[in-house]
């Protein structure tokens, strides 16, 4: 009887333990929740996302208020799409805000990056940032700097 | 020669068709031994819950030592935050379901083999066909489930130890910042990422446990063929454990 009773808690409390790390594992290591307390949407347009990914952050005097939701191409205006969504604690955000595409770093990855405006309207759920700064290319700017070198001569 | 190759060729197939068979079995039988969970209970306790404090000791090392490793090479690159990430990803994905799985054939397998070889060189599996009890029935398909249901959970528990290890040799020890460690490993870890090793932890419990179950029962009825019984579970498992990997790995990428 004893010896049930101690095969019994063993079992119990390995199982237990193992579906506390699943737990741990689902919840605690990756970014499900992150924003479980509240957030919202908003929209912008960009001419080249570069190396923009779902994902990366959305971040604001360099402190992360929220990350990009979804990156779609507008077939109408020939740009990208990208929903921001935004922590629900930072609903302070002027409308007139300008989002730009950074590196972090000189091959960082890329992240969207907010310029406060002067409006005294704020961002809210579904309103869309009207400036907008494209990522800038390697490429472009190599190129640029080529033709303008050898214009100088 | 050319004879004694197709020989073993043909060795090979029909035993691995008749473990397949053997597999096809065990799953028809599962439903009818889950209907009494106490037999199944029984060798949870046996494979998992025996299995533990081997786990957690080596998952808190493993863990360790991946903190240290990938402390001491980002550092070089300014890049200590990667801490968190990298050991939780290296974790997650590989280290945890591979190692876990090998131990777990050196330390539940052998013994579900062996103590099968055993009944079987005691006539205890032949008795009990006698009584009419299906010794798979009685003895193969709980211990098979146990085994398979125990894994993925030691997984689990490997791995979290595991990134708690990472935890305690980069924060304490080397002074990275707790936040960060958290914060990178939340940015850096997909849904998918944990997905992949829970989906590799089953295969790997199943397999595993597959193998030292047929191994044990179809042991030749000597005290020799029981010492080989178990070492071939432990050998097979790693090589059926390392294949598997790479083949799951390379659909979760692909």
């Amino acid at each position: 009887m004893q010896q049930t009773k101690s095969v019994e808690i063993g079992t119990g409390a390995f199982v237990l333990l193992g579906f506390a790390a699943l737990f741990f594992l689902t919840t605690q290591t990756s970014n499900l929740q992150s924003f479980d307390d509240g957030y919202y949407d908003v929209t912008a347009h960009f001419d080249n996302i570069g190396g923009l990914k779902v994902r990366s952050p959305v971040s604001m005097a360099g402190v992360r208020i929220g990350r990009v939701q979804s990156i779609e191409f507008d077939r109408e205006r020939f740009d990208a799409v990208v929903v921001l969504r935004i922590d629900a604690r930072y609903d302070q955000i002027p409308d007139d805000s300008d989002a730009s595409i950074l590196t972090a770093g000189l091959l960082g990855s890329q992240y969207v990056g907010l310029q406060p405006g002067g409006s005294d309207l704020y961002l809210e759920s579904g309103s869309e940032l009207e400036f907008t700064q494209s990522a800038i290319v390697l490429e472009n700017l190599i190129g640029r700097f080529l033709v303008n070198a050898g214009g100088s001569d | 020669m050319i004879r004694d190759l197709a020989e073993t060729f043909g060795g090979f197939v029909r035993t691995f068709g008749a473990s397949q068979l053997f597999f096809a079995r065990l799953l028809a039988e599962s439903p009818r031994v889950l209907l009494r969970p106490s037999l199944v209970s029984k060798q949870v306790y046996n494979a998992g819950a025996l299995s533990l404090v081997l786990i957690m000791v080596c998952g808190f090392f493993v863990g360790a030592v991946i903190g240290l490793q990938s402390y001491s090479n980002l550092a070089r690159f300014g890049a200590e935050d990667q801490v968190g990430p990298f050991s939780a990803l290296a974790l997650m994905k590989e280290l945890g379901p591979v190692i876990t799985a090998l131990l777990f054939a050196g330390r539940a397998g052998t013994a579900l083999a062996s103590e099968i070889g055993l009944m079987r060189v005691t006539d205890q599996l032949s008795a009990m066909e006698m009584m009419a009890i299906d010794p798979v029935v009685r003895v193969a398909v709980p211990r098979f489930l146990g085994g398979a249901f125990s894994l993925p959970l030691l997984v689990a528990i490997f791995t979290s130890v595991g990134i708690l290890g990472a935890y305690v040799v980069g924060v304490p020890l080397m002074g990275l910042d707790s936040g960060a460690f958290w914060s990178e490993m939340k940015q850096g870890v997909a849904q998918a990422d944990v997905w992949e090793g829970i989906i590799k932890s089953i295969v790997f419990g199943i397999a595993t446990s597959l193998i030292a179950v047929w191994e044990g029962y179809n042991c030749q009825p000597t005290a020799e063929g029981v010492g080989r019984a178990t070492t071939r579970t432990v050998v097979i498992s790693a090589v059926v454990v390392l294949i598997f990997d790479f083949m799951i790995t390379a659909i979760a990428i692909t």
